[in-house]
């Protein structure tokens, strides 16, 4: 391999991937967690879900902190996914920078108001 | 450029119209490209999931909007589209959950065989699809 420091460095725009391999693993395996457990309370409910059931699934304290915890993990998963799309499909670099800076203005505007929906419940 | 990257040989040859619909992708091939897309289609729709998520859970008044959006349609999109809109996320986030648990699977596992790769990929389509229609089918009040 030639050399691949200081102003040589091959410029890949996400470093060597391992971190955000183990980041897409765990980030998916909370969000399936969290499915599981949603799910569990909507087959568990007893007759038809209605709003107070519904509501009800997310109001409690632990719910909350668990969905907290997911919004941040999608944040991030969503992020390493959208990022590898458009690093293999979008060649030129202004394009691929506007793209990238439309997916994070996207995801935080999006985060932001999941969370405050979460908070006033 | 780095004298590194210039060096790398490229393939072009792949013409989007006359190739890809020719192409003949195995299983595993279909689910890599549907967890694209599915990924893809449910960060498009984020805010719309975001507004359902706030909607049935932020008050009785809120929800009763939630559930006609689906029932008479809201403003001038009809009940049947979001539904129809909902059905795609519905299958988007299935077959999203079948094939990442077929990823971590595959990375604790270790089972990384040529067999394995193509069972579990019919099995996640298989899943992802069935499991589709039967959730479209109540969706559409068929059952």
């Amino acid at each position: 391999m030639s050399v691949n420091y200081g102003s040589k460095r091959t410029v890949v725009g996400a470093g060597y991937g391992f971190r955000d391999w183990l980041a897409q693993r765990v980030t998916g395996a909370l969000m399936a967690l969290f499915t599981v457990v949603v799910l569990a309370q909507v087959i568990l409910t007893s007759g038809p879900i209605g709003y107070e059931q519904w509501a009800g699934i997310f109001a409690s304290q632990p719910m909350k902190f668990l969905t907290f915890a997911v919004i941040v993990a999608l944040l991030w998963h969503v992020w390493v996914g959208v990022r590898d799309i458009w690093m293999d499909y979008i060649k030129p670099v202004g394009v691929r920078l506007v793209l990238h800076v439309f997916s994070i203005v996207w995801l935080t505007g999006c985060a932001g108001w999941a969370v405050q929906v979460l908070w006033r419940l | 450029m780095t004298e590194l990257a210039k060096k790398r040989p490229e393939f072009r040859n792949i013409n989007a119209l006359s190739d890809l619909p020719t192409y003949r992708l195995p299983p595993a091939g279909w689910v890599s490209i549907l967890h694209r897309i599915s990924g893809v289609l449910m960060f498009l729709l984020m805010p719309f999931i975001i507004w359902m998520f706030d909607n049935s859970i932020s008050s009785e008044f809120s929800f009763a909007k939630f559930s006609a959006a689906f029932n008479v349609g809201l403003g001038f999109v009809p009940g049947w589209f979001m539904k129809l809109v909902a059905l795609a996320l519905i299958w988007a986030y299935l077959h999203h959950f079948i094939a990442g648990l077929r990823h971590l699977y595959m990375d604790v596992c270790h089972a990384v065989s040529k067999e394995f790769g193509k069972s579990s990929a019919i099995v996640t389509l298989a899943l992802s699809i069935g499991l589709t229609v039967v959730l479209g089918a109540k969706l559409f009040g068929l059952y």
